[in-house]
């Protein structure tokens, strides 16, 4: 029962629990009472001249009726906020989980996915800790007061009533191993649903444009008949168990019916005690149907429990390590020594053998071909991936042997994908340092060019940026970014300077405001500016996971390899040799203003 | 517990908003079930049967004990015995078969219900996508469909079972005794009225609920997509902190006040249910002495009163799924509603073949909503094979040409012809079949890259998709992928570089070997290397056919036979490259700007 295994959560609630049980317990012995006085009415009240005894008998039952009333509103309310609070605590562990998983983990999870189980699966563990575990225990409660009264008024006659109850119990049991699987099934198919439908909908452009509506309506039909399949079977032991349970519940009536009614006729028990000793069965009844629809729930909240421990069972691969030491402040210097890394599901190795040593404050360039390594060297430097091979050393130590935070947080980055949250820009550029003042925040939008379209806004800083907010453009979203890493002031800069086409007045902003960025720091920039690749103190040309040529500018023109040759294959192709921006293949601003990314 | 206000976008969500329900919606959600009426019909049967055996149980009782025990009658108690066991025994067999029939009606409804959604959107415009976010179409096609589920398969056959079982216990209490029946049925009033008011602060706090879930799903969401910024940061503490005190914390308290709000009304239907009973047992106790009832009638009428206030307690907690249902339904009705807006004329036919002409004839257009009109007179003449680049501002017109001309809309007026044909004469899906388009983001689908360049000819054999690849260089790459050509691409295609999608993009359509190409270019910058793969690859794709190109490299617009300058939705020059600049115009101006720098 992979349930199990959340108990802990359930565990930090006992004194909650106990109390809930204690409530029961009382619950019980109430409605454990009510038959006695029914008998006693049959019995004893219904003989002439006894007015005052029904007088009282009536006034004994309203006296239950009410205090059970109220100890079963406590007794709903308790078990809900046990199963809320639980609910939040799994939540809570899941997302800080998810977010501290690393990008190996990322690159391959469905965003749908782990929503759905972050919220419906946990929502199923919740609901059966609140009140499917709440109705177990009173079943317990009820079936062992009203065995032991019933067994003490009549053990003959009792023997016989449970009979049924033994194939009852039996076969309840099997549903549940049986459905747990099921609900595992179902669950994960829907997952799938909604991923097709995720996808259909996203990339409904090609699917238009291609004219494939058929085949994708197809494809969404195999999933959707694979749901109905999956919940009719789940359907199917329900429909068996549940009318079966009913069956063996009436029956125990029927046997109580037979047995006691002769025992009656023969005068060795009473109507009374009859009337009274079907309440009991009856009262076993209600509880031994639930224990179906329990089972049920069981099931539900099994296969969400598994899904959610496959979430939490993934052991982030990259944590500080537990002798990690907090980096002290940087001077900047960054050295790669023999890394090679291989991800996990590649066949190649996508960095061999780097070796490098950056000065601190140095610039340093990367060019090279798509896929060619340069991306995965910068990942290595905040230690998103880890080396599988060498040491990836800052100031000289290894980034695997500090603390994670203190390395991150000395560590700009400016992603090519300029991503901002529903937030304020103000929060956006205060990202990395939630407690800088409002001063630090304008400052670095001020450096990043941002300030003056960011006062623009009628809500000026405040304004909600984001998938919620106002849309800004692909530059302006840029120098939210770079604000954003500027804030920092991090002793070492990455770069990934794949800008996407803004309009030439725009790239100019851009341009100075990268360059204050850069200042001062150990920079790492995948360039594609001939502006930029010309200033660096270090150039590395990669291909195919390797450092084939690195120097200066001058350096390598006079070496004549391949940086040469994508330096002249440029000048050829650019025909105008005034053009700066020789690196850059040409996008569109050459040639006219486009005010948007759209 | 400080309150928690959520931010605009949740209190503003759709979740939040309470709406009446709408007759209509009821009734059009039955409409759903309505294929399968006999199916229904007949499972009532079996359901009145079943009900019928089981509210006979009380009574069987009274004849047991009245007549057989009191009376010391043998034959009677063995033959009530025997009723009962057959009528348990009926019941047995009518539940498991009402339950299979409708489970399976139930799921079928479900499934009719996310095909014709799914299918409704395929044929909706590309504007309704724009308007409609990802999220809100999964919520309506899974989450509410869900609720849906649960309401037919459950909740009807449940509801319509309490009823008819509270009319039958009602049934036998008044013919047992009129005046105890008349004493119980006092309680209705209160019951009424307490439920009225439960069903208001229920409606409310539920609300809340639903508007927290979807809070916590948002952020959820957001931060799971961007977690490369938060980890390149160093967020994950401070935005714990947020999660666990702020968001998560108010989905805690709206279900901790929903679950005040449902356990506040329970104990009145207990209360009620304790002073019927206390009333029946001193009454019937007070009649029975007087001899007016027999005990059994007393005994049979005190197993109804329990029975009496189950189905009451079931309805009550029914109502919140009838209510979250409702609302599903008709979020999920008001989607089906949306109108198509393109759609074929009656006696449209099949495109012939495209030999690769195209007219604009005086073509403008704007969207229903909005009157400012996005193209103004365009007139175009385009020979079978050339290449035309169109060039001008963001919001100049130019996406908008090329969607006509994909007929994503139609033209307010003017005509738009292909080979002389009016495009509004032929079916769409002939029409796109003959036509390839490429889009500025490269989107692949889950699956292999296989799968990915095959969407483009279903058909197409393995070497039709390799020689694909090989003609835009793509085929390099691709084998040294781990698993080659079966390699599977992950969630939009993030394990390929930009690149990489672009060349697997281009395969795709050249696969297809469309008529017509529209290819809007992608702005993203790649390297040098693979940016000369990437003019190479065009080139190759841009040959032999028509092609309409929203251009973005200097090199595609030199190579263009025409080059179309488009500006406020009108065509303001158009030739070929030398021309235009010879004419010293907006191109002239547009070319001057971008060197100068």
């Amino acid at each position: 029962m992979n349930i199990l295994r959340l108990r802990s959560f359930v565990t930090a609630y006992l004194p909650q629990i106990f109390l809930s049980a204690l409530n029961l317990a009382a619950l019980t012995a109430l409605n454990l009472y009510v038959p006695r006085i029914i008998r006693d009415v049959i019995d004893q009240g219904l003989v002439p001249g006894e007015v005052g005894f029904l007088m009282r008998s009536a006034l004994i039952l309203l006296a239950l009726g009410l205090t059970a009333a109220a100890l079963t509103a406590v007794q709903r309310f308790i078990s809900e906020w046990i199963g809320s609070r639980v609910g939040y605590d799994i939540r809570n562990r899941m997302y800080n989980h998810i977010q501290n998983l690393s990008f190996s983990y990322h690159d391959h999870a469905q965003t749908g996915q782990l929503i759905s189980r972050c919220i419906e699966d946990v929502r199923a563990v919740q609901n059966f800790i609140g009140s499917s575990v709440v109705e177990l225990t009173q079943l317990i409660f009820v079936l062992f007061g009203a065995l032991f009264i019933m067994f003490s008024a009549n053990w003959e006659l009792t023997l016989i009533a449970v009979i049924p109850i033994f194939p009852l119990v039996w076969m309840t049991f099997k549903f549940g191993d049986r459905v747990t699987h099921l609900f595992f099934k179902v669950d994960n198919l829907l997952g799938e649903l909604s991923a097709r439908l995720q996808e259909n909908v996203t990339g409904v452009q090609v699917v238009r444009a291609f004219a494939r509506e058929p085949y994708e309506v197809k494809r969404f039909d195999i999933t959707n008949r694979a749901y109905y399949n999956a919940r009719i079977k789940v359907i199917s032991e329900w429909a068996k168990v549940m009318p079966s349970t009913d069956f063996l519940v009436t029956l125990c009536t029927i046997l109580i019916l037979w047995f006691g009614g002769r025992m009656v006729l023969q005068g060795t028990m009473t109507v009374g005690e009859l009337v009274a000793f079907n309440a009991y069965v009856m009262m076993l009844a209600a509880p031994a149907q639930q224990l179906t629809w329990l089972v049920n729930a069981a099931g539900e909240a099994d296969a969400g429990a598994k899904r959610v421990l496959e979430v939490l069972d993934t052991k982030p691969e990259i944590v500080s390590s537990a002798a990690a030491t907090q980096l002290p402040a940087l001077r900047g210097e960054v050295e790669f020594k023999n890394v090679s890394l291989k991800y996990l599901d590649e066949k190649r190795a996508s960095l061999t053998d780097i070796n490098l040593k950056v000065k601190p404050n140095q610039l340093v360039a990367l060019i090279g071909q798509t896929g060619s390594g340069k991306t995965s060297l910068i990942n290595l430097i905040p230690r998103f991936y880890d080396v599988s091979d060498g040491a990836v050393l800052v100031d000289g130590v290894d980034v695997r042997t500090v603390d994670l935070v203190s390395l991150r947080k000395q560590i700009g980055i400016v992603l090519q994908t300029s991503l901002l949250f529903s937030d304020t820009i103000r929060e956006n550029i205060a990202y990395g340092r939630p407690e800088a003042t409002d001063e630090e925040v304008v400052a670095a939008a001020e450096a990043a060019q941002a300030h003056e379209f960011i006062v623009g806004f009628a809500e000026g800083y405040k304004t909600i940026v984001g998938e919620r907010g106002v849309t800004l453009s692909g530059g302006q979203r840029q120098r939210v970014a770079i604000a954003r890493a500027l804030l920092m002031n991090p002793r070492v800069l990455i770069l990934d300077d794949s800008l996407s086409s803004v309009d030439t007045q725009t790239e100019k902003l851009i341009q100075e405001a990268l360059d204050n960025l850069m200042e001062g720091r150990t920079t790492f920039v995948i360039a594609h500016r001939l502006s930029t690749v010309r200033r660096a103190d270090l150039i590395l040309v990669m291909d195919k996971g390797h450092i084939v040529e690195q120097g200066t500018h001058a350096e390598l023109l006079k070496q004549g390899g391949l940086y040469k040759e994508i330096h002249d294959l440029q000048l050829a192709q650019n025909a105008d040799p005034a053009e700066v921006t020789l690196f850059e293949p040409r996008p569109e601003k050459a040639v006219y203003h486009s005010r948007d990314l759209n | 517990m400080t309150t928690i206000t959520p931010p605009t976008y949740v209190t503003q969500s759709e979740e939040f908003y309470d709406k009446p329900l709408d007759p209509n919606v009821a009734k059009r959600l039955i409409g759903f079930v309505a294929p399968y009426k006999w199916q229904l019909l007949f499972s009532s049967f079996l359901m009145l049967v079943a009900v019928l055996s089981s509210v006979i149980g009380p009574y069987l009782v009274k004849v047991a004990i009245d007549d057989g025990l009191v009376a010391g009658n043998y034959t009677v108690l063995r033959n009530v015995v025997l009723i009962y066991l057959v009528a348990a025994i009926i019941r047995w067999g009518f539940i498991y078969w009402r339950v299979n029939i409708m489970a399976r009606v139930g799921q079928s409804v479900i499934y009719d219900m996310r095909k014709l959604l799914f299918e409704h959107l395929q044929s909706l415009s590309l504007g309704f996508f724009s308007r409609y976010s990802v999220g809100r179409v999964i919520t309506r096609v899974i989450n509410d469909v869900e609720t849906l589920r649960e309401f037919i398969t459950w909740a009807v056959l449940a509801i319509a079972r309490d009823l008819f079982a509270l009319v039958m216990i009602i049934v036998a209490m008044l013919a047992l005794n009129v005046k105890l029946s008349l004493l119980t049925f006092t309680t209705i009033p209160f019951m009424i009225l307490a439920t009225v008011i439960y069903r208001r602060t229920a409606r409310i706090a539920y609300r809340k609920v639903r508007a927290a879930v979807s809070w916590v799903n948002s952020v959820l969401a957001e931060n799971i997509n961007g977690i490369r910024v938060v980890q390149a940061f160093s967020r994950q503490a401070h935005n714990y902190d947020s999660f666990r005190n702020y968001t998560n914390r108010y989905y805690l308290q709206t279900a901790i006040n929903a679950a005040k709000v449902a356990a506040s009304f329970l104990p009145v239907v207990d209360v009620l249910g304790a002073l019927a009973t206390a009333a029946v047992v001193y009454i019937g106790g007070t009649a029975v002495l007087g001899e007016s009832i027999t005990a059994g009638v007393l005994v049979a009428f005190v197993l109804y009163i329990d029975r009496y206030f189950e189905p009451i307690r079931d309805l009550s907690r029914r109502f919140d799924t009838l209510q979250s249902a409702m609302a599903g339904g008709e979020r999920l009705l008001e989607l089906l509603d949306t109108q198509v807006e393109v759609r074929d004329a009656e006696n449209a036919r099949a495109i012939e073949p495209i030999h690769g002409g195209v007219r604009f004839d005086n073509v403008s257009f704007h969207y229903s909503d909005d009157p400012t009109l996005v193209l103004d007179g365009i007139d175009l003449d385009i020979k079978a094979g050339q290449t035309v680049a169109l060039v001008g501002e963001t919001g100049a017109g130019k996406t908008t040409i090329v969607k006509l001309l994909a007929r994503f809309h139609d033209p307010t007026s003017g005509c738009l012809l292909v080979d002389g044909v009016d495009l509004r004469t032929v079916t769409q899906r002939s029409l796109r079949e003959q036509m390839g388009m490429v889009l500025q983001d490269p989107f692949l689908f889950n699956g292999s890259v296989k799968e990915n360049i095959l969407f483009g000819r279903l058909n197409a054999s393995d070497d039709e998709v390799i020689a694909a690849a090989q003609a835009v260089d793509a085929h390099d790459f691709i084998v040294g992928l781990k698993n080659g050509y079966e390699t599977s691409v992950e969630e939009g295609g993030i394990m390929l570089s930009v690149g990489q999608r672009q060349l697997i993009s281009f395969a795709r359509a050249l696969l297809a070997d469309p008529r017509i190409l529209i290819l809007d270019e992608a702005t993203s910058s790649v390297d040098t290397q693979t940016e000369q793969i990437i003019q190479k690859a065009l080139a190759r794709l841009l040959k032999g056919r028509t092609s309409f190109v929203i251009a973005h490299r200097l090199s595609t617009i030199t190579n263009a036979d025409k080059i179309v300058v488009i500006e406020g939705g009108r065509i303001i020059e158009q030739g070929t490259h030398t021309e235009l600049l010879a004419k010293q115009g907006k191109y002239f101006e547009l070319y001057q700007t971008g060197f100068q720098d």
